[in-house]
């Protein structure tokens, strides 16, 4: 009796024996015209119905991603003395921003069958399909593109940033840049025991323009003869309003 | 204090665009130029797309050139006949030079094209303007008169038309080529095109100097305007928010550059200006010759 529980227990463990109860500090982000980055909180708990188990320590990883989208990544190459792109490699998709956020090193959290189960780590983000094709060295040019966008703020992996107490409450600050692009932020949470994924949780963020900004884009991209004409308008208007100023300020 | 750019997606400081615009507005003041080749650059240098940066930056044009024309209608000092027939060739030119500009845009190659004409076109009109403006100091420190060629191989050209305010008669096919030129610059390098324009006017049309500026200032006018109503329908890139920034500041700058412009002489303020052309040059050229530290770039996906 004892021996058949044990088994049921092993077999019930990778179901659902931990859950995560997760809170955003915010479940929209909205990009109006004195926007300059946001800070996401993420927190939760460890939903248990059994003891922890022992085995190995539980890990939190937490993803933030943006929009998948298309991208050309260029090199750029000596040709006749100056420097000019030569080759480029499509990516068929890349998310326009990705951040991960660990408990622990990354080699600690997740197995490499596991990343690629759940398409977790950076590398497995980006597809590139066909890319053989095009350059000689796709590796190059995909390690380029996660280069500069962690320069750039818009990929980042911050191992240990999630703090995590008693296996059971944790909690991590994501920093999202100011250059971000709308769209639905898809959210991750992960616990994991010894390299596996034991528990899964998504939701998703929203970011969009609002007010002006929002009108402004829309307008540009369905009336954009309109949008043209606007401008001028505004442009036209500041320069005579900017003339009859100045006989203004010198009769005066 | 940052602000979010709708349609170059990116977050800048909104100061240091007020600041760039009245810096660029004081030395237009100062020079009678547009300024768009000062610009365009500097738009590059605070990281704002090369595409946003020149279409945006033909529509601030159109804001400064129209302040300046009515000023020039005021005294009289606008060829409106020839600013037409300057217009016409402008307006084929822009055209083209947008289909080339998308064009090239797809192949990734835009941002080469847009550099290496404003190195090429800076690089002449800022050494012929040095070498030009030295001879005139030494030429009135000697105390001779400067002259000008009265008749050269573009008067025997045919469709021979009068020229009032200029006081011209000659064929219409050399305004029409320069428009054509000018027309094409505007729409890839996001430039009003005065700084070739002028002494194009001055020195292969033959025009009075004083109604040179104001006539340029009226083609200017429509021929950026069209180029930003062709990049806001092809491209989708003019940044409404960014203009009016750039425009603000622009427009206070200008009125501090023309109190500091009728201080100096009108040859040191030449030396002045082809030294700051020639600068940029420099820069822009640098960046093409040196080994760039990122050799990769990221784009968005479009045939290559």
């Amino acid at each position: 009796m004892r021996w058949l529980l044990l088994i049921l227990a092993c077999l019930a463990l990778p179901l659902r024996a931990e859950e995560v109860v997760l809170g955003l500090s915010q479940d929209q982000v909205s990009i109006s015209t004195n926007f300059d980055g946001s800070e996401i909180i993420i927190y939760g708990a460890i939903k248990r119905e059994t003891p922890i188990p022992q085995d190995a320590p539980i890990q939190v990883v937490v993803t933030i991603a943006g929009p998948q989208a298309p991208i050309t990544v260029r090199r750029k190459d000596r040709v006749l003395g100056i420097w000019v792109n030569t080759d480029a490699m499509d990516v068929s998709a890349a998310p326009s921003f990705y951040a991960i956020a660990t408990s622990a090193p990354w080699s600690e959290v997740l197995n490499e069958a596991d990343d690629l189960r759940h398409n977790v780590s950076i590398p497995r983000r980006i597809r590139s399909i066909g890319a053989w094709s095009q350059v000689a060295n796709p590796q190059e040019f995909i390690d380029a593109l996660v280069r500069i966008r962690m320069e750039n703020g818009l990929y980042v992996l911050a191992e240990g940033a999630v703090d995590l107490r008693e296996s059971t409450l944790f909690n991590t600050a994501i920093q999202m840049p100011a250059n971000l692009t709308e769209g639905e932020y898809e959210t991750r949470v992960f616990l994991t025991r010894g390299g596996k994924v034991v528990s899964k949780y998504e939701t998703s963020i929203e970011v969009s323009k609002v007010g002006l900004e929002r009108w402004l884009f829309n307008l540009s991209r369905q009336q954009p003869l309109i949008y043209g004409l606007l401008s001028l308008t505004i442009a036209i208007a500041a320069g005579w309003g900017a003339s009859a100023a100045f006989r203004l300020m010198r009769s005066g | 204090m940052q602000i979010y750019l709708p349609i170059a997606e990116v977050s800048v400081n909104a100061f240091l665009l007020l600041g760039l615009g009245g810096m660029v507005g004081v030395l237009s003041g100062m020079f009678g130029v547009g300024g768009g080749f000062l610009m365009t650059p500097l738009l590059f240098f605070i990281g704002i797309p090369p595409a946003v940066a020149v279409a945006t930056e033909a529509n601030q044009i159109v804001a400064s050139s129209f302040s300046g024309v009515l000023a020039h209608l005021r005294r009289k000092t606008v060829d409106l006949k020839m600013g037409t027939v300057l217009l016409i060739g402008g307006l084929i030119g822009a055209a083209l030079g947008v289909a080339v500009f998308n064009y090239l845009k797809s192949l990734g190659q835009v941002d080469l094209l847009v550099k290496l004409c404003y190195v090429v076109f800076l690089g002449v009109i800022g050494s012929l303007m040095f070498v030009e403006s030295l001879n005139a100091i030494r030429k009135t420190r000697s105390g001779a008169a400067p002259k000008r060629k009265k008749h050269n191989w573009i008067h025997g050209l045919p469709f021979k038309m009068r020229f009032r305010t200029s006081g011209l008669y000659i064929s219409v096919i050399p305004p029409v080529i320069v428009g054509i030129l000018v027309g094409i610059l505007a729409a890839i390098m996001g430039v009003g095109g005065g700084f070739i324009m002028v002494p194009a006017m001055i020195y292969l049309l033959g025009m009075p100097t004083k109604v040179v500026v104001g006539t340029s200032l009226f083609q200017i006018i429509f021929v950026t305007g069209f180029t930003t109503l062709l990049h806001a329908t092809t491209n989708y890139t003019v940044d409404m928010v960014l203009a009016v920034l750039l425009l603000i500041g622009g427009v206070v700058g200008a009125q501090i550059g023309t109190v500091i412009g009728a201080k100096l002489k009108a040859e040191q303020l030449r030396i002045l200006l082809a030294l700051m052309v020639l600068a940029v040059c420099g820069k822009l050229a640098l960046d093409l010759l040196i080994q760039p530290s990122e050799l990769f770039s990221i784009g968005t996906a479009g045939g290559h």
